[in-house]
C-alpha cells in the first residue's frame, strides 16, 4: 500500500516478458490505490538510504506527497550516498533526504570544506547542485552529525572527552564504521588527516547499525562512527567525544529534489515539502529513530504516525 | 509522545507478522516474479546453448567452463559489478539471476539429450523422422525428466538468490532480512525473510516434480 | 548508463591497477592477509562439516535407513537461502553464544551450508554400491563393519571426494558473504570497494575470489587423481553434481 515498488517491478517485469514474446499475464492490477484527487504530473520517486533515520524521513516526505495526491514511488534501502547520488542525477530518483555538510563534501569530491556556517554550507551546496539540475529545498533546523562514540568505560579508563584525546590512547585505537567511513573525511579519514591521529586503525562494520553497536559494547572496537540522533547512544550510555577541531560541518536535514519536478509542480509541492521540513527537530528525529531501532517499529508506520501527529494526514 | 528510549519492549513482537500480511504477500509476489522471469529467460538461453553444445561438441567445454566460473562469483558481487552499468534496476537483478541458472540447466539438458538411447533415435530415423521432428517428438520428451530435474535445482537456487537482490533494493521476501537487521535484529522480520523463501523454494520444487510426473507418465524414476 | 563502453574500460584498467599495486597486497588488510583469513574461514567450517556429515551419510547409507530424513535434509538444505543462513549464524554467534561477529557467524553459515551436499552425496554413494558386490562380500563372511570399511567406503570414495571438491568450491565462493556482516576474508574487498565506490578494489576482489575458488578446485582434483583407485576415476561427476549445484 505504501511501498509502491510492486507496480514499478510489474511494469519492468511485463516489459521483459513481452520482450520475449511470451505475451501473457496482462494487467496485474498493481494500480494506484488511495490517493484521492490525483495531481497531474510526473511520478515522484523518493529514494532512501539503508539506515533507519533516512528511511523514516523518506517515508515522511513520500507519504505526505502521496496523501496530497501526487503520484509517488518509494525506493527503499539503497546502499549509501555513493550509490544514491548518481541515481538522482540520472533521473532514476527525484527526491532524497540529505545532510547539508556531508552532501557538500561529497559534491566536492571528498575534499575538505572550510566553511562551518550553516547557511553558507547550504548556499554552497545549492551552488554545486545548480548545474546538475538539482535543488536543495529549505533546510531543517534538525541536524544529525557523524560522531565518534566510545563506551562509558572506555571514556573513563582512558580519560577521553574530546577526539584529540585519542592521541593519548595507549596502543591502537580500533575505530569501527561502515565500509565507506574509511575514505570519508567526515569519518575515519578525518581522524587521520584532520586530527592527525596515527594510532587509529579502521575496522569495517555496518553503517551505524546493530553490528557497530554490538562491536562497541563487546569491545571488538574501541570507538565507532554513530550518528548523533541515534537512540543507541543514550540507550547504551555511550559517550560522544567532542569534535574539538571542528571536523564536522553542520549537517542539517535537507530534501534534495530534481529541478524538473519542481518546475512540473511548482509552489504547491515546494511549500508542502518546506512545511514538513520546518516541523522536524533534532529531538523528534532522535525519538523517531528510537521507535525503529529500539521499539522495532517499521519506518513507514513511524513516519505515518508522525505525519498524523503533526497534522499532515488529516482529511 | 511515547517514552523515548524505553528498553526493548519485552518479548518478541510476533504479531508483526499477522499485522503485515499485505506487505508479506506483496514481497512474495515480487519474489515469484523475479524468480519466474529468471527461470523463463534462463531456460530459453540454456536450451539454445544446449542445442549448440550438442550439434557442435567442441562448444560444450567452453560453455560449461564459462558458466562454471560464473558460479564461483558470489552473487552479491555480481549484482554490485552490474549496478554501475545497468543501475539499480530489475535488469541488474535478472542478469545476475539468469546467469546463475545457466550452468545447471545446460548441464542437465545436455546430459538428458545425450541419454536418449541411440537405437531409439535410429528407429525413429528409420521411420522417416526429420531432424527437427526427431528432436521435438522423441529426444526432448525422453530427456524431460533430467531437464526438469535441472529446472528444479535451478529454481530452488534462484529463489535463494532473489533474497540477495535486497542489496540492490529488490529482494522479494529477502528485504525483510535487511530490514530486520536495521531494526536491531528484529526477529519476526528475520524469520519471515528466512523461512519465507525456504517454503517458497520447497513449494516450487514440489510443483515442478508434479509437472514432471504429469508430463512423463512413463517415467516413475525421477532423476535426483 | 553514460557511455557504458568507456566505463567498462575504466573499470578494467582500475582493476588491473589495484591488483598490481603492491600496497593492495601487504599489511594486515592486504590481499595476502585477507587470503589467509579466507582460507581459514573456509577450512574450519568445511572440515567440521566433513567430520559430521560424511560419517552420518555413510552410516545412514550403510543401514539403508533414514531415506526420508535424508531426502528432507537434502531438500531443506538446498532451499534455505545463504543470506538466511548468515542471519542465523549471526544471531547464534552474537546473541546466543556471545562469540562476536568477526569470525564465527560466517563459519557457522558455511558449516550449515556444507552439511547438505556432503551428507546427501555420502549417503547416495554408499547406498548405491552394487548389491551383488555386497552380497559377495557378505558371502565371504565379512562382518558388517568390514563390509562398510573394505567394500562400501572404497567404492563410494570417488563420489564422496567429488562432493568434497564441489562443496569446498561452494564454501570458498560463499565465504565473501560474511563481509556483509563485518567478517573478514576476500569478501572485504568487494564490500569495501562497493561502499567506497572503488571499482578497482571491488572487481579485484571478485577476481581474487574466483581465482581462489579455481585454485581450490584444481588442488582437490589433483588430490582425487592420487587417492581414487584408477578404475573408479572419472565416472562420478554427474551423479554427485546433480545432487548439489547451488550458487550463492
Amino acid at each position: 500500500m505504501r511501498k509502491k515498488r510492486r507496480s514499478h517491478l510489474t511494469v519492468a517485469a511485463l516489459s521483459v516478458v513481452a520482450l520475449l514474446a511470451t505475451a501473457c499475464g496482462g494487467d496485474t492490477g498493481g494500480g494506484d490505490p488511495g490517493a484521492g484527487g490525483g495531481v497531474e504530473g510526473p511520478t515522484i520517486t523518493v529514494g532512501t538510504v539503508d539506515f533507519a533515520e533516512n528511511r523514516i524521513l523518506g517515508q515522511i516526505y513520500g507519504q505526505a506527497l502521496e496523501h496530497a495526491g501526487y503520484d509517488v514511488e518509494i525506493t527503499e534501502n539503497i546502499g549509501n550516498r555513493e550509490l544514491v547520488a548518481p541515481q538522482l542525477e540520472d533521473g532514476n530518483l527525484d527526491l532524497i533526504v540529505e545532510y547539508t555538510g556531508n552532501a557538500l563534501r561529497f559534491e566536492r569530491g571528498g575534499e575538505d570544506v572550510e566553511i562551518r556556517d550553516e547557511q553558507e554550507v547550504y548556499d554552497a551546496l545549492n551552488e554545486a547542485y545548480a548545474d546538475k539540475g538539482l535543488t536543495a529545498l529549505r533546510m531543517s533546523e534538525a541536524q544529525d552529525v557523524d560522531a565518534v562514540v566510545v563506551t562509558k568505560e572506555t571514556a573513563e579508563e582512558h580519560g577521553l572527552e574530546r577526539i584529540s584525546d585519542i592521541a593519548g590512547f595507549e596502543g591502537t585505537f580500533r575505530f569501527g564504521g561502515g565500509p565507506e567511513c574509511e575514505t570519508r573525511l567526515s569519518c575515519f579519514k578525518g581522524l587521520e588527516e584532520v586530527y592527525g591521529l596515527d594510532n587509529v586503525e579502521f575496522v569495517p562494520l555496518d553503517v551505524a547499525g546493530p553490528i557497530t553497536v554490538e562491536a562497541l559494547k563487546s569491545g571488538e572496537v574501541d570507538g565507532a562512527n554513530l550518528f548523533t540522533t541515534q537512540s543507541a547512544i543514550v540507550a547504551n550510555d555511550f559517550v560522544v567525544l567532542e569534535d574539538d577541531q571542528q571536523l564536522q560541518l553542520p549537517q542539517n536535514i535537507v530534501p534534495v529534489i530534481r529541478q524538473e519536478i519542481v518546475d512540473a509542480y511548482g509552489d504547491d509541492l515546494v511549500s508542502l515539502i518546506n512545511e514538513i521540513t520546518t516541523s522536524l527537530t533534532t529531538e523528534s528525529l532522535t525519538e523517531l529513530n528510537a521507535k525503529v531501532e529500539i521499539d522495532q517499529e517499521d519506518p513507514d508506520a513511524v513516519a505515518e504516525q508522525w505525519l498524523r501527529e503533526n497534522g499532515f494526514l488529516e482529511e | 509522545m511515547s517514552p523515548v528510549l524505553a528498553q526493548a519492549s519485552g518479548g518478541i513482537r510476533w504479531s508483526w507478522i499477522g499485522d503485515n500480511l499485505d506487505d508479506i504477500w506483496e514481497a512474495t509476489v515480487e519474489h515469484l516474479w523475479l524468480t519466474g522471469i529468471a527461470m523463463v529467460v534462463g531456460f530459453a538461453i540454456a536450451m539454445v546453448l544446449s542445442v549448440l553444445a550438442i550439434r557442435y561438441r567442441r562448444l560444450y567445454g567452453p560453455i560449461t567452463a564459462t558458466t562454471g566460473v560464473i558460479f564461483t562469483i558470489p552473487s552479491f558481487a555480481l549484482f554490485f559489478v552490474l549496478a554501475p552499468f545497468t543501475g539499480l534496476t530489475v535488469l541488474t537483478a535478472e542478469i545476475g539471476l539468469v546467469l546463475y541458472t545457466l550452468l545447471v540447466l545446460v548441464r542437465n539438458t545436455v546430459a538428458g539429450l545425450d541419454g536418449v538411447p541411440e537405437d531409439v533415435k535410429e528407429a525413429a530415423r528409420g521411420m522417416g523422422y526429420t531432424r527437427n521432428r526427431l528432436f521435438l517428438e522423441i529426444e526432448l520428451p525422453l530427456a524431460l525428466p533430467v531437464i526438469i530435474a535441472g529446472l528444479r535445482i535451478a529454481t530452488v537456487t534462484t529463489v535463494g538468490l532473489v533474497t540477495i537482490t535486497a542489496l540492490i533494493t529488490f529482494g522479494g521476501l529477502g528485504r525483510f532480512i535487511l530490514d530486520g537487521l536495521q531494526q536491531n535484529l528484529f526477529v519476526p522480520k528475520l524469520v519471515v525473510g528466512a523461512v519465507g523463501p525456504t517454503v517458497l523454494a520447497l513449494v516450487l520444487d514440489g510443483a515442478l516434480l508434479l509437472v514432471q510426473r504429469a508430463l512423463t507418465p512413463w517415467s516413475r524414476r525421477a532423476a535426483a | 548508463m553514460v557511455a557504458p563502453g568507456g566505463r567498462l574500460m575504466d573499470a578494467i584498467v582500475e582493476t588491473f591497477r589495484w591488483l598490481t599495486d603492491a600496497a593492495s597486497w601487504t599489511g594486515p588488510r592486504g590481499v595476502l592477509a585477507r587470503s589467509l583469513e579466507h582460507l581459514w574461514i573456509s577450512l574450519v567450517p568445511l572440515a567440521s562439516a566433513m567430520a559430521v556429515a560424511i560419517p552420518a551419510g555413510v552410516l545412514a547409507g550403510h543401514h539403508r535407513r533414514g531415506q526420508a530424513v535424508g531426502a528432507a535434509i537434502s531438500n531443506l538444505g538446498r532451499a534455505v537461502p545463504s543470506l538466511a543462513l548468515l542471519v542465523f549464524g549471526l544471531l547464534l554467534s552474537v546473541r546466543v553464544l556471545g562469540l562476536g561477529f568477526s569470525f564465527w557467524p560466517i563459519v557457522f553459515t558455511l558449516f550449515f551450508l556444507a552439511l547438505q551436499p556432503l551428507f546427501t552425496n555420502s549417503y547416495t554413494a554408499v547406498r548405491e554400491a552394487d548389491p551383488a558386490l555386497l552380497e559377495a562380500a557378505r558371502g565371504q563372511g565379512l562382518s558388517e563393519r568390514d563390509v562398510l570399511l573394505a567394500v562400501e567406503l572404497p567404492v563410494a570414495s570417488p563420489v564422496i571426494l567429488t562432493a568434497v571438491r564441489i562443496t569446498a568450491v561452494q564454501v570458498v565462493a560463499t565465504a565473501p558473504l560474511g563481509a556483509l556482516a563485518a567478517g573478514g576474508g576476500l569478501g572485504r574487498f568487494i564490500i569495501d570497494g562497493f561502499g567506497q565506490k572503488d571499482d578497482g578494489q571491488m572487481l579485484g576482489g571478485v577476481v581474487l575470489v574466483a581465482v581462489f575458488a579455481l585454485l581450490v578446485e584444481f588442488a582437490i582434483t589433483r588430490l582425487e587423481r592420487r587417492v581414487v583407485p584408477g578404475p573408479l576415476q572419472g565416472r562420478t561427476d554427474a551423479a554427485a553434481v546433480v545432487a548439489t549445484g547451488r550458487a550463492n
